[in-house]
C-alpha cells in the first residue's frame, strides 16, 4: 500500500512552500486585506511562471500536464500561505469545468490563458441565500441570451470570464440547468464588488442583462457537470483548508512556546496543551480524509462523490476549529488586527461557505453513503 | 498514491487468506462479526476455550505472534505483514483479545530483559496461547502516575518478598504468569527505586479478586500480594531500573497499527438506515443526518489515518506517535454514538440486555465505552503525548520528581 504522495510530489510541495514563503508573506497578504489591491498580481504572475496554475492542465492546452495529485499538493500550500489570489475560482472551478465539459475550441481558448495567468475565471452559481440546488437557479437562458443576477460570485470583480449556471426550462428536472461561458467584458454584464468576511478573496454581484453566452457542455447536462465540478473543487479546497489548519496550529504552538505567564510558558499549561492537541487531531483527520479525496480525484474513482463530501466536511471543521482556537491561544493579542490570526479565521469561515454550507455537504455525504450501502 | 499491495505483500496476503479460509473456526464468524464494543460473547461456547484453540492452531502452523522471532514461537514477519494478517483475520482477530497484553507487552519485555533460558521456556507457550500473561503495573494510588506505585519487594537471600496490591489488571483471573513492577527502594525519587519481575500467578500469597465493572462484566482484577516469593533470576533488568524496563512495556502498549478501532459508527449507520421515527425514516431526518455525517468523517478520518500509517510501514518507515489519536477519538465517539442511539429509541432505550432493541447492542456499548477512555492511558494522557511528542510543548510540571518517594505527600486537602 502506498497511500501517500510520491517523493516527486513532496518535492513539488517543498518547492511551492518555499516559493510562497518568499512571495506571499503575511505582509504581502495584508496589502490585499487592507484594500490596497484587489489581488496580488505579482504573486499571480509568479505562480504562472512556476507552472502552478496549469499543473493539472494537459500539455496540449498549455499546462504542465502533471495531474490532480500535484494540484492537491499546491492547493495545500496556497491555503497555508493564505494566498490572496483567485486560484480556487480560476483553477478548481473554471479550469475544471472546461476540462470536464469544454469543447476543443473552448479548451484551446481558455486553458492556455489560465495556465499562463492571463485569464482569471470563476463560477457564477449562487443567487442569494441557499445551497447548490437546481431549484435555486433562477437566471434564465433563452437562445443563448442570459438574464438574471448572481451573488455572491467569488473573485467576480477581477475575473475575465465566468461559467454561469442558468435555467433553460421549467420541467422541474435537473436537465433544466445548463452551463454557459461568458466573457465578463461583454455587453450586458454589470459587476459590483461586495464587502465580505475575507477581503483577501473578493466577492461580487454580477448582473446579466440580455447578455450573449456560449453553451459549455451538452444541453441538459449542466447540473451533472456542476455536481462533478463541486466534488472536484471540494477535494482541492479541502487541501487548502488542511494547509490553513496546519498553519493556524503552528502559529498557536509557536505562541504557546514563546509567551510566558504565571512564570511559565503558557504551552506548559494542560488546558492550552490539550487545546492544541485537539487542533492537531482535527487537522490530522482532515488530512487523512483529504488524501482519500485526492486518491479518488486522481483516479476518477466511483468513490469520488462520497470521498469529496467527507473531505469537505472534515477539512471545513478542522480549519474552523484550528483558526478559532489559534486566536484563543493568543489571547487578547489574537484578536488584534496587527496579529495574523484573524486572516486565517476569516479565510476559514469564508471557505466554509464557498461551495455550499456544511449542511449541504452533510446531506450529500449521507445520500452517497446510502446509495453505496444499497448497491 | 494507491491502495495496492506490493507483489510480496500480495503473495503474503494470498497465503494468509488461504490458510485462514481453511482453518478459522467459521461456526463463530457470524457472532464475532456482529459483536461490538462490550458485547463479544459466544452463545454456545466458552470464548476462552475457543480463543485458545484458535491461537494453538495458528501457532502450530506458524501464524502466531507474527512479529516475534521464530525461536520464541513467532514468525519473524515484517510490521506490514502483521497488518495484512490482521486485515485478513478479520472478526476472528477478536478471539486474540485475551492474549493482547501477553503478546503485545509482556512478551516484548521478556525478550528485552529476561535470561535466554527463560525466554526459550516461557515465550513459546505464551505465543501459542497455552499460557496467558498479565501485566501488574497499576495501583489504587497511581493510575496514570504509574511510578507512584507502593507494592514493595524486599531481598531475602536469593529471593524477593513481595507485599502490596495491584488494580485494573486485565485478565489476571485467567492468567498463568505476570510481569510485576515493584518498589525496592523508597528512599530515592520515585522513578529510581523500582524493579521489575515476572512471576507465576499461582505462587502462594497471590490472590486475584475480579472487579465488577459499571457494565456488569469483570475484565479487570485487583491482585493482592502477601509475602509472595520470587527468585532473583526472575528479575527483569537491574535492581532500581524498573522504570526503564516498564517504558519498554508501555511503548509496546500502543495498540497495533491496522487493527480496526471500534467507533460504533457502522452500527449506528446501519441502525439509522432502517429505523422509523415518528415523522418517518431516521435516515431522512435532518438532525439525524447531520449527526451521522459528523461521525462518518471522524470514522473515515481514523480509517485513512491508519492507512497512512500502514503505508509508512510498507515503505519500511516507522509510524510516529501521531498515530495515537485512534483511541482518543474513538473513545469518546463510541460513548456519544451509543448515547445517541439510545436517544433515538426514546423511553424504551432504558431497557437493556436481550429484551432491548437489537438485543441491547447499544446499551452494552454505552456501559463499556467509558473504559476505553481510561484504559491504556486516559484521554488526558493521550493529549499530553500528542502535545509533548508531536507538537513539542513542555512536559507537565512534576513536583515530586526529585523528592525521595517516602517524603511524597499521599493525601490531598492536607
Amino acid at each position: 500500500m502506498n497511500f501517500d504522495f510520491s517523493d516527486d510530489q513532496k518535492q513539488l510541495r517543498d518547492q511551492a512552500r518555499k516559493f510562497l514563503a518568499e512571495k506571499c508573506s503575511p505582509k504581502a497578504v495584508r496589502v490585499v486585506l487592507d484594500g490596497k489591491a484587489p489581488y496580488d498580481k505579482e504573486l499571480w504572475k509568479g505562480l504562472a511562471e512556476m507552472g502552478f496554475l496549469g499543473v493539472a492542465i494537459p500539455e496540449e492546452f498549455g499546462g504542465a500536464g502533471a495531474g490532480h495529485l500535484e494540484l492537491c499538493v499546491i492547493a495545500e500550500e496556497m491555503g497555508r500561505a493564505n494566498a490572496p489570489v483567485p486560484f480556487s475560482s480560476t483553477v478548481y472551478l473554471a479550469g475544471e469545468a472546461l476540462l470536464i465539459a469544454g469543447s476543443d475550441a473552448q479548451k484551446k481558448k481558455w486553458l492556455p490563458a489560465i495556465a499562463s495567468g492571463e485569464a482569471i475565471g470563476t463560477l457564477a452559481l449562487f443567487e442569494g441565500k441557499g445551497n447548490p440546488s437546481p431549484k435555486n437557479i433562477k437566471l434564465t437562458a433563452a437562445n443563448g441570451v442570459l438574464n438574471g443576477v448572481k451573488k455572491p460570485v467569488a473573485d467576480g470583480a477581477i475575473a475575465d470570464f465566468a461559467v454561469v449556471a442558468a435555467r433553460t426550462g421549467s420541467s422541474g428536472r435537473d436537465s433544466d440547468i445548463a452551463l454557459f461561458l461568458v466573457d465578463l467584458k461583454a455587453a450586458g454584464v454589470e459587476v459590483k464588488s461586495l464587502t465580505n468576511l475575507d477581503p483577501t478573496r473578493g466577492q461580487a454581484e454580477i448582473s446579466f442583462k440580455d447578455c450573449k453566452a456560449e453553451p459549455l457542455g451538452a444541453a441538459g447536462e449542466g447540473w451533472s457537470t456542476l455536481s462533478q465540478m463541486l466534488d472536484r473543487a471540494a477535494v482541492l479546497c479541502a487541501f487548502e483548508q488542511v494547509g490553513g489548519s496546519d498553519r493556524a496550529l503552528e502559529m498557536g504552538r509557536d505562541y504557546a512556546l514563546d509567551r510566558i505567564a504565571f512564570g511559565r510558558q503558557i504551552g506548559s499549561f494542560q488546558a492550552v496543551k490539550h487545546m492544541l492537541a485537539d487542533m492537531y487531531v482535527s487537522a490530522t483527520l482532515a488530512r487523512s480524509n483529504s488524501y482519500y479525496g485526492a486518491w479518488a480525484l486522481s483516479t476518477n474513482a466511483a468513490e469520488l462523490p462520497e470521498a469529496a463530501a467527507a473531505a469537505r466536511i472534515s477539512a471545513t471543521q478542522a480549519f474552523q476549529h484550528c483558526a478559532k482556537n489559534n486566536i484563543q491561544v493568543h489571547g487578547g493579542m489574537g484578536f488584534t488586527w496587527e496579529f495574523d490570526c484573524h486572516m486565517y479565521y476569516r479565510r476559514a469561515n469564508a471557505m466554509a461557505l464557498g461551495l455550499g454550507s456544511l449542511t449541504y455537504w452533510e446531506d450529500q455525504l449521507i445520500d452517497r453513503m446510502r446509495k453505496k450501502n444499497a448497491a | 498514491m494507491n491502495f495496492d499491495d506490493t507483489p510480496q505483500e500480495a503473495e503474503f496476503r494470498a497465503t494468509a487468506r488461504a490458510w485462514i479460509g481453511a482453518n478459522a473456526p467459521k461456526q463463530y464468524e457470524d457472532e464475532l462479526r456482529k459483536s461490538s464494543l462490550g458485547r463479544t460473547v459466544l452463545k454456545n461456547a466458552n470464548i476462552l476455550e475457543v480463543a485458545k484453540a484458535w491461537q494453538k492452531k495458528k501457532a502450530d502452523a506458524g501464524w502466531a505472534c507474527l512479529h516475534w522471532p521464530k525461536e520464541y514461537g513467532g514468525r519473524g514477519s515484517s510490521p506490514i505483514e502483521r497488518v495484512i494478517w490482521q486485515q485478513e483475520e478479520g472478526p476472528f482477530g477478536q478471539l486474540s483479545r485475551m492474549f493482547i497484553i501477553g503478546h503485545g507487552m509482556c512478551g516484548p519485555t521478556m525478550m528485552a530483559f529476561a535470561r535466554e533460558e527463560h525466554k526459550r521456556t516461557y515465550l513459546p507457550p505464551l505465543a501459542s496461547g497455552e499460557k496467558v500473561w498479565c501485566q501488574l503495573f497499576s495501583e489504587p494510588a497511581g493510575g496514570s502516575d504509574v511510578a507512584g506505585l507502593r507494592t514493595r519487594a524486599e531481598k531475602d537471600g536469593d529471593d524477593w518478598i513481595i507485599n502490596g496490591q495491584k488494580i485494573w489488571t486485565s485478565g489476571a483471573h485467567y492468567s498463568d504468569f505476570g510481569i510485576l513492577l515493584t518498589r525496592t527502594d523508597p528512599t530515592v525519587p520515585k522513578h529510581k527505586g523500582l524493579t521489575m519481575f515476572f512471576l507465576d500467578m499461582k505462587s502462594p500469597g497471590v490472590e486475584v479478586r475480579p472487579i465488577k465493572q459499571a457494565s456488569g462484566a469483570s475484565d479487570f482484577n485487583e491482585v493482592y500480594f502477601t509475602n509472595v516469593r520470587i527468585p532473583d533470576h526472575q528479575r527483569l533488568g537491574e535492581v532500581g531500573d524498573g522504570w526503564n524496563v516498564s517504558l519498554t512495556t508501555l511503548m509496546n502498549e500502543r495498540s497495533a497499527i491496522g487493527a480496526a478501532v471500534s467507533t460504533g459508527f457502522p452500527e449506528l449507520f446501519e441502525y439509522c438506515s432502517s429505523l422509523m421515527l415518528d415523522d418517518g425514516p431516521a435516515i431522512e431526518d435532518r438532525a439525524v443526518r447531520s449527526k451521522l455525517a459528523n461521525w462518518a468523517v471522524k470514522a473515515s478520518g481514523l480509517k485513512y489515518t491508519s492507512m497512512r500509517a500502514i503505508s509508512a510501514l510498507s515503505k519500511g518507515e516507522r509510524p510516529g506517535p501521531e498515530n495515537s489519536i485512534g483511541k482518543l477519538v474513538a473513545g469518546s465517539m463510541i460513548q456519544d454514538v451509543a448515547t445517541y442511539a439510545l436517544d433515538l429509541q426514546g423511553a424504551s432505550g432504558v431497557v437493556s440486555g436481550e429484551d432491548a432493541e437489537l438485543a441491547g447492542r447499544f446499551q452494552a456499548m454505552l456501559l463499556r465505552a467509558p473504559g476505553t477512555r481510561v484504559e491504556g492511558g486516559t484521554d488526558e494522557i493521550m493529549r499530553n503525548i500528542i502535545a509533548e511528542r508531536v507538537l513539542g510543548l513542555p512536559g507537565d510540571i512534576r513536583v515530586d520528581k526529585d523528592m525521595p518517594f517516602n517524603k511524597i505527600p499521599t493525601k490531598g486537602r492536607g
